[in-house]
Order: C-alpha cells, then sequence, then structure tokens
C-alpha cells in the first residue's frame, strides 16, 4: 500500500527524499568551501529562494497529497500576501504600530491569505461533498480553483492596479560568515520556512489531526466510517496551504522588497517544479526539489543569463511527469492518480 | 456589417473551433490544459508557411491544421503514460514548453513575434466554425463518439466492454490537435500577426473553462460555453478586470450549482423531439 505522504514511511529509517536533502545541503557546503566568494554569494541566496519555493512546494503537495486536488490558487495567495501588506502599509492605516508597521502588515497579509483559502474550501469542497459525496474524485475543485485565480488576481488588481511596489523595511543588518555577508533577514526567512515545514511535519506525523489528515489521504470514505469527521479536518488543508503560501509571499515581501499582482506566476511556476522532481505528495521531496530549484536557478543564472530558465523547468517537469512520475528522489507518491 | 460585429464574430468563430479542439479530448475523459500551446503551433505554422514558401492559403490551413493534428498525435503517447493530475500538469508544461521554445527561437521571431502578410474573409472563418461544429456533433454520434462516452465515464467498464482505450485516447488528441491547430491557423491569418506571449497559460485556462463550463458531456456544451463567454461581456460592456473578474465567479457559481456545466446530456434528452437520439437513458453525472 502507498502511504500517502511520504514522511510516514517509517519511524526508523531515513526516506530516500530525506537523503536527497543532506546531499544537497553537503554539495552546499563544498561549493562554497570550493567555489569562492562569488558561488558561495550565489549559493546562499540560492537557498534563500529554494527555501521560498520549498514552501510554496509544500503546500501545494500537502493539497495534492491529502485531497488530490491541485489548487491553482496558491500563486494568487502567495501574492495576496504581499499585495493585502502593501496595500494596509501604503493608506497609512498602521501608523500606530510605529517601527513595526511592516510586521503587522504582514501578519494582516497572512491572515487575509488563510481567509481566503478557507473561502476556496467552501466552494470546492464544502457543497461538492453535501451534492456529490466524495469530492477527491471530482475535475469539479481544480476548475473551481481556476475560478478562484481570476477573483482573486482581478481583485487585486482592479483598486490596486498592476504595477510594481516597494515594500519598504526598515532594518538591513548583516551578518559575516567566513567571508560571505548574509542578510539578516535573508537569514530569519531560511529559519522561518524550516521551522514551518517542520512544524509541519510533526502535525502529520505525530498528532491526531495529522493521522486523520493521513486517513483522508488513503480514502475520504473510508476515513469517514472509521470516524474522522471530514468536513471539519478538511479546512485544516486549506488552513495550512494558506499559512505555507501566506509565510512564503511575506518573506519573499520582505527579502525582495518589491510586491506586484504578478509575483506568484513565477514562484508558482518553480513551486510547482520542485514539487514534480521530489515526487508529488512527498514532504521532503517537496523540499528537497525546491532548495535544488531555488540552487540551479540561481547558479544557471550566474553561468548562462536569465533567458531560458522558465522553459527549462517546464520541460523538466515534462520529462519527469512522463518518464519517472514518483519524481526524482523515489520517495512515495499519491497512489489514486485519477481526477 | 460594422467593424466592431465583424471583430466580435471573429473572435467567436476561433474561440468556438479552439473548444471543439479541447472539447474532444475532453469528451474522451483527457483533461488537457496545455490548448494555447497546440494552437500556438498551428499559428505559428501558419506564420512560418506564408512567410518562407509561396504557397497558397487553401493550402497552408490545411497544413498547418495536419502539422498540430502530427503533434498532438505524437505528444499523446507520452502524456497517456499519465492519468488525472500528472495529466494536468502534463499538458500544462506542454503548453509551457511551446510558448518558451517560441519565444526564444530565433527562426519564429523570438519575442518580436511573427507577421502574417497574408489575410482571410470573415466567410471563411464563418465556414470553417460551421464545419468543425458539425463534425463535433457528426464524431460524438459515431461509434467512435461512443467509445470516447464510455471511456470518460468509466475506463474499466471501457476496457471490459471491449473498447481499444488507448486508441480512442489517442484518436481524441489527433483529432483534437487538429481542431486547435486550425484554431491557431485561423487565428494568425485573421490579426496578420502572432506573439508567443499570446499563447499563454491563462488562454489556456480560459478555453478550458468554455468546454467545462459550457458541458463537456455533450457537443452543444462547447458551442454554449463558447457564445456565453465571448459574448456576455461583449453585450454588458464589461471592461477589463472586472470581465474577467465576473468570468471567476460564475466559473465558481456553475461549480457549486451545476458541475455539469450548461448543457448537459439530460437537458439534451428532454429538448430533443428526436427518437432516434442516443442518449436515451437517464443517467446521473460521474465526474470529468
Amino acid at each position: 500500500m502507498n502511504t500517502a505522504l511520504g514522511l510516514m514511511k517509517s519511524r526508523t529509517t531515513l526516506s530516500a527524499p530525506a537523503v536527497a536533502v543532506v546531499v544537497v545541503i553537503a554539495l552546499i557546503v563544498l561549493a562554497i568551501a570550493t567555489g569562492g566568494q562569488v558561488i558561495a554569494r550565489q549559493t546562499v541566496s540560492g537557498l534563500l529562494l529554494g527555501a521560498i519555493y520549498m514552501t510554496v512546494a509544500v503546500a501545494f503537495t500537502l493539497t495534492i497529497g491529502v485531497l488530490n486536488f491541485l489548487n491553482f490558487t496558491i500563486p494568487t495567495l502567495f501574492m495576496l500576501t504581499g499585495m493585502v501588506a502593501w496595500a494596509v502599509l501604503s493608506r497609512g492605516y498602521l501608523s500606530f504600530a510605529g517601527g513595526w508597521a511592516w510586521f503587522v502588515a504582514l501578519l494582516i497579509g497572512v491572515a487575509v491569505t488563510v481567509a481566503a483559502s478557507l473561502l476556496v474550501e467552501r466552494f470546492t469542497f464544502r457543497y461538492l461533498r453535501m451534492r456529490h459525496g466524495d469530492a477527491t474524485e471530482h475535475a469539479i475543485p481544480l476548475v473551481s480553483s481556476l475560478g478562484f485565480l481570476l477573483i482573486f488576481e482581478n481583485l487585486v488588481l482592479i483598486p490596486l492596479g498592476s504595477d510594481s511596489q516597494r515594500f519598504a523595511v526598515p532594518f538591513k543588518a548583516d551578518v559575516h560568515i567566513g567571508g560571505i555577508v548574509i542578510g539578516v533577514a535573508q537569514l530569519a526567512s531560511c529559519v522561518l520556512a524550516v521551522l514551518v515545514v517542520a512544524a509541519l511535519s510533526f502535525i502529520l506525523k505525530s498528532t491526531k489531526i495529522g493521522r486523520a489528515l493521513r486517513t483522508i489521504a488513503e480514502n475520504p470514505d473510508t476515513a469517514s466510517l472509521l470516524g474522522v469527521d471530514v468536513g471539519r479536518v478538511v479546512p485544516i488543508v486549506f488552513i495550512l496551504t494558506g499559512l505555507l503560501s501566506g509565510v512564503a509571499g511575506a518573506l519573499f515581501t520582505v527579502n525582495y522588497g518589491d510586491v506586484s499582482p504578478f509575483m506568484g506566476d513565477n514562484v508558482g511556476t518553480k513551486a510547482i517544479a520542485a514539487m514534480v522532481l521530489g515526487g508529488i505528495g512527498s514532504i521532503w521531496g517537496a523540499i528537497a526539489g525546491g532548495l535544488v530549484v531555488g540552487l540551479a536557478e540561481t547558479l544557471s543564472i550566474h553561468y548562462f543569463g536569465g533567458d531560458s530558465v522558465s522553459m527549462t523547468v517546464w520541460g523538466l517537469v515534462l520529462l519527469i511527469i512522463v518518464l519517472r512520475p514518483k519524481g526524482l528522489f523515489g520517495g512515495a507518491s499519491i497512489g489514486k492518480g485519477k481526477m | 456589417m460594422s467593424g466592431y460585429l465583424s471583430g466580435t464574430l471573429a473572435i467567436l468563430c476561433i474561440n468556438l473551433i479552439f473548444a471543439y479542439g479541447i472539447f474532444v479530448t475532453a469528451a474522451a475523459g483527457q483533461i488537457n490544459l496545455g490548448g494555447a500551446g497546440f494552437q500556438a503551433i498551428g499559428a505559428y505554422a501558419t506564420a512560418w508557411l506564408v512567410s518562407q514558401t509561396g504557397l497558397p492559403i487553401w493550402l497552408i490551413i490545411p497544413a498547418a491544421t495536419l502539422a498540430t493534428a502530427l503533434v498532438g498525435f505524437l505528444i499523446s503517447f507520452p502524456v497517456l503514460r499519465t492519468r488525472g493530475v500528472y495529466m494536468v500538469l502534463a499538458t500544462f508544461a506542454f503548453g509551457e514548453v511551446v510558448t518558451g521554445f517560441l519565444l526564444h527561437s530565433t527562426v519564429f521571431g523570438g519575442a518580436m513575434g511573427m507577421v502574417v502578410p497574408q489575410h482571410i474573409e470573415l466567410w471563411v472563418l464563418t465556414v470553417s466554425a460551421v464545419v468543425v461544429t458539425i463534425a463535433a456533433f457528426y464524431l460524438m454520434a459515431t461509434r467512435l463518439g461512443l467509445a470516447m462516452r464510455s471511456v470518460n465515464d468509466d475506463e474499466d467498464a471501457a476496457i471490459v466492454m471491449g473498447v481499444n482505450v488507448r486508441l480512442v485516447q489517442v484518436v481524441a488528441f489527433t483529432v483534437g490537435g487538429a481542431f486547435t491547430g486550425l484554431s491557431g491557423a485561423l487565428y494568425a491569418l485573421n490579426f496578420g500577426f502572432v506573439e508567443a506571449q499570446y499563447f499563454n497559460s491563462l488562454l489556456s485556462i480560459y478555453v478550458l473553462l468554455f468546454v467545462l463550463i459550457g458541458g463537456a458531456q455533450t457537443a452543444w456544451g462547447p458551442l454554449a460555453g463558447s457564445l456565453f463567454f465571448t459574448l456576455l461581456p461583449e453585450l454588458f460592456r464589461i471592461g477589463g478586470s472586472w470581465r474577467f473578474f465576473v468570468f471567476g465567479v460564475l466559473i465558481v457559481l456553475m461549480m457549486t450549482v451545476r458541475p455539469e456545466g450548461i448543457v448537459t446530456r439530460e437537458m439534451v434528452r428532454r429538448l430533443s423531439p428526436r427518437r432516434w437520439w442516443p442518449y436515451r437513458t437517464r443517467e446521473v453525472y460521474h465526474g470529468g
């Protein structure tokens, strides 16, 4: 029997994607040790990018793993955090917060994103379950999420315009590690991304909710028969999705200082690629994939220029899905393969 | 006819043919989220043939259609290895690869696009749309159409009943590719210009939504979907972002209230006066 989420394989042996993560980190250390300053700097910024991709990829892989649902709203949820934070900040609603206004703005952004994600749940799984039973059997949630993609994107575009906006964060501190300059924000972001994903792993592995989620991933009807309240557990997937996308969006906003209504498109693309690379439905796979894609992107831009990254990434996705659908690292993936 | 009306009619014809291209694969149970890629192949094949060869248009349009059908045929083999979410991702990735390739190729003008120094009259578009519509209706009434329906409803049952599922799926992808390529060729010749940025993932999403909102159960669906979403915004003169916002709301509401699409098999059966109508049994929706 396939386990639904790669984490669940066994407590004693490390899963293959976990080994992949270790290998990636070893390679990074090697690159920093041998490659000199420039490569080291590229590697660090690649890792930061990878941490953001990783967080979004985990959001994708979670909804597919548990609900067999490719949630197209995730890139727009990512964008929503940044744009909402910028909107409340630039309109001056947060002047009471003083120097922490940017932080409050991001918190509001994440909160709005989680609320938006729950709205998606209402119209994709809630009503659907009442009318058609097991919603993970249908294409309907996918189509609804495409509708929500249009709704969110245009709801942002109408009042805020399509321009890229500056999101100023007042602190600018750096730390020096062995001659490499790393921004505190970068470092904090990596740590936060890792913490969020680790917390998710813990929830899935060791809590009652996590077990309920895993049961639904296997089969919603059986889960329901065994006493899992599917109607109450499914929203948790969407809260987690909103939280992961929101945190990734906030990290992106803080580190790059730019928000735009289209900021989610590129990240969404890379996150899907990361998920496919690591094997759909596997959390360790998404982590490994995110780091690899982030590194590959910054290094290939450094070596070849940034022109053809997107096409290469999608070509890779197509090849992997067709030739090796369980991902490069051979982790467990979802066994449903239906829609 | 005023320029505005003929422009709208031209877009409607192109969208309709495009929608039927996606419908044929959807009717056989495959979701193709890479429609823009197929349309781009048809459009660029036309642009290239017009600018590089001196062939007459009545040869170029079928050539571009055949070229896209061939691509559909070839790509169906790897894509059909996948199912469900994986197939959605594979077709989506295919669309992105095609657009990315065109955007970076020097032969096809890269980001500058290509000028198509030929033009077709509106009647060619209208006749093509009518022919494709009739062809789709005919296809769905044949044994092949029945086999496609059976594959969509229950693949295992279709195998048990002796349907060659793989063959049906490959044919669906090929015919779908042909229709989509035709729409691309007509797009190129109607607007006189092609650029890769137009054939983006949003276009793939829109056309799939035309089909699924119209209803993928019968050949009436794409007709209803294209008419609905091409004419409705024009009728109400909603512009820009609001148009897409309303579009999104309609999709979400449709999916909660009537996920089978505007036109369902049951509705066609009820409204049809014909006793020989092949869809006679009462049935429920089993999902895409």
